[in-house]
């Protein structure tokens, strides 16, 4: 089959709730739910697998990406937000997708499977958001230096890897002032659902992803640690957790060669899987 | 006459061993409560001295977790010189209660009250955005809901002034069943209002409209603000108003002695204690994503601005690179009183406000630093704007009428 390449995106609006959501969509096969990360959407290497086997949905936080970025203002709190992605799910039609989220969008994903477990077949969890232990600090990636915005250097394990360098490259291809201040605006976003403390009670809900789960997380992930994995683990009614190594925070794009396939041989049901 | 209060005695090599002066500064390594409250209580006293050496108005302001400047409860202060300026023509200047992280507003607008009722309505009421080491980093808003819940305090605290039914506040922020003010203040209908800013258009737009003096609260100086107010004043032509000088503030470090050579002697150290230690702040704190709003972001990002603090090396400069570039004006009280008047007329600025005690400046400094100020450069620096006739419309209406009776022309002025 062919692969999907960035041009190969789609991208429509739903108007949900009186807001203008900006979803993606891409591949063709069973439906997949993408949330991405606190830096906005971007198409990627993991996102162009994915899409090889399966439709990807991927909605856009208000504000961020194509939206209208003033439409942050008219979701005032994590319920709101929640309440906005299921409705999206619904105006998309899919029923039974599969739903995987990265860091921010991975914490939004669990919040999401806690509120409706019946409508998704299935839960991938990359490096999520979403618990706090104190002896476990996280990196606050918003008090950067004004050279590391967005992109700060922690985000991975080993920025001269060739994987990350072709990531950022792709970044700063479309590097414009304009696009920069999108990224920045998307971490102020996506911030407004987590500053200054990422736990907004998913704890007391994770009981309810009644949905086999597969926790990924990079051994040295030096923005939200190794050890969360094992909360979430804990937490999660069907949960197995894939530990990466040699990989940060965004294994999916380190590790591709590991992690794609662990997600495609998880999740099932698409062409290319089992 | 404008008071951080730093603390005033930290190792010479702060600023290489620790990561910034603001947010995460240990207390227990470089601070020692016995000193701090000599620091308050000289700090009050400067800011007495000042009122009775015969400047206009006494000036604080709030910060939190911060070594150059830890007036957590800015009306505290404000209290007791409320109590102690009693009788003179000195304005209670609060920049001030930061409203988005007083919670719930109208406490900024209960405390301001008492305040303007204990000074026989003598205050002027700042109302801050607050800075994102303040509001975010230490207390915790979200960067990007800042702003929204400043306007939705500002609004709430004019309408509990001047309100004159019991109302509900159903806001989106804050939810109160029946706003009814104890006590309101003398200042009718409301104190005057300074919205202290960092030059971002947003805060103009709302000085401009709502009609509040904008203060723009720059350590950098005169020669370094000048684009920055250009900016303000063509925003208020562009929106209609008038040219009047009041409308805007304008903070500046000041240091008067003898001589120029004096100067040099008596304030250098203090000066780069200033800006090599008070301004050592950690880059990643000033400009979390979401503090500026959508359109000031991309105007930042088009003109580069955000990474003007880089530009700014503070580090490798020294007193006289500070007074070259006018960061501070220091020198003898002619050169002050020159560069002053000049920086006057360049910005159009008719509240200055001054730092005179400057970073470890010693106490008997200090004061000699506001007795030179108040006897040989402000009354050179009143009668400026006095040929153009324009009213201090942002100043307390006594203290106008005061100095207008016994003394003839003479117009309030911040100071």
């Amino acid at each position: 089959m062919s692969v999907p390449r960035a041009q190969d995106l789609q991208g429509l609006f739903l108007s949900v709730g009186g807001i203008r959501v900006s979803v993606k969509r891409a591949g063709d096969g069973p439906p997949l739910l993408y949330f991405h990360n606190a830096w906005g959407f971007q198409w990627d290497p993991f996102l162009q697998g994915l899409a090889q086997r399966y439709t990807l949905w991927a909605p856009e936080l208000p504000g961020t990406g194509d939206s209208d970025p003033h439409d942050i203002f008219q979701v005032d709190s994590l319920w709101d937000l929640v309440v906005l992605l299921g409705d999206v799910v619904d105006a998309l039609g899919v029923k039974g997708a599969a739903l995987v989220g990265h860091s921010f969008g991975g914490m939004l994903a669990a919040e999401v499977a806690a509120h409706w477990p019946d409508r998704f077949r299935r839960l991938v969890l990359l490096a999520p958001l979403g618990l706090w232990r104190a002896d476990l600090p996280i990196t606050n990636w918003m008090a950067l230096p004004p050279h590391q915005l967005p992109h700060p250097p922690f985000l991975v394990h080993d920025p001269s890897a060739p994987a990350v360098q072709a990531h950022l490259a792709a970044l700063q291809e479309g590097d414009t002032s304009l696009a920069r201040a999108r990224r920045i605006w998307a971490l102020g976003c996506s911030a407004k659902f987590w500053w200054p403390i990422p736990d907004r009670g998913l704890r007391k809900r994770l009981h309810r992803v009644r949905l086999p789960t597969l926790v990924i997380w990079g051994r040295e992930d030096k923005v939200i640690p190794v050890g969360y994995a094992q909360e979430f683990v804990q937490a999660l009614p069907q949960a197995r957790a894939l530990i990466v190594e040699g990989a940060g925070h965004l294994p999916h794009l380190e590790r591709l060669d590991t992690v794609l396939p662990a997600v495609v041989d998880f999740l099932g049901g698409g062409d290319g899987g089992p | 006459m404008f008071h951080l209060m730093p603390y005033r005695d930290l190792p010479e090599d702060f600023e290489k061993r620790y990561h910034s002066v603001w947010v995460d500064p240990p207390w227990g390594e470089l601070a020692d409560p016995e000193r701090v409250g000599q620091y308050y209580n000289w700090t009050l006293d400067e800011l007495l001295y000042a009122a009775r050496a015969g400047l206009d108005g006494v000036c604080t302001n709030e910060h939190h977790q911060n070594a150059y400047g830890f007036m957590p409860s800015p009306n505290i202060m404000g209290a007791y010189l409320a109590k102690a300026t009693n009788g003179l023509p000195v304005a209670v200047i609060q920049m001030g209660s930061t409203p988005p992280t007083t919670n719930p507003p109208i406490r900024v607008a209960e405390e301001y009250a008492m305040l303007d009722c204990i000074s026989g309505g003598r205050l002027i009421a700042g109302l801050p955005l607050g800075t994102a080491m303040d509001v975010n980093f230490c207390y915790g808003v979200p960067p990007i809901e800042q702003r929204e819940r400043y306007r939705e305090a500002h609004a709430l605290i004019l309408k509990a002034w001047t309100s004159r039914e019991i109302f509900p506040w159903n806001g989106k922020y804050w939810k109160l069943p029946m706003v009814n003010l104890w006590p309101r203040p003398i200042q009718q209908p409301h104190p005057p209002v300074w919205l202290p800013g960092s030059a971002s258009p947003t805060t103009w737009d709302m000085a401009i409209d709502n009609d509040h003096c904008y203060c723009y609260l720059s350590y950098y100086g005169w020669k370094w603000a000048q684009g920055m107010v250009d900016g303000y004043w063509e925003r208020v032509e562009a929106k209609g108003k008038d040219r009047n000088p009041y409308r805007l503030g304008f903070l500046q470090l000041v240091a008067v002695s003898e001589s120029d050579a004096k100067a040099e002697e008596e304030y250098s150290r203090h000066i780069e204690y200033f800006f090599h230690k008070c301004l050592h702040i950690f880059g990643g704190y000033v400009y979390p994503p979401g503090y500026h709003d959508w359109e000031t972001l991309v105007h930042m990002l088009r003109r580069d601005a955000m990474d003007r603090r880089r530009v700014f090396q503070l580090g490798d400069k020294r007193y006289p690179d500070f007074v070259r570039e006018g960061n501070v004006v220091a020198g003898s009280p002619a050169t002050v009183r020159d560069h002053l008047k000049e920086a006057i007329r360049r910005l159009r600025v008719g509240n200055l406000m001054v730092l005179l005690h400057i970073g470890s400046m010693p106490h008997g400094l200090t004061l000699k630093n506001i007795d030179l100020f108040a006897r040989e450069v402000l009354p050179a620096l009143r009668p400026i704007w006095d040929d153009e006739g324009w009213e201090n419309r942002w100043w307390p209406q006594r203290l106008l009428e005061r100095r207008a009776a016994p003394a003839g022309a003479q117009a309030g002025r911040g100071g």
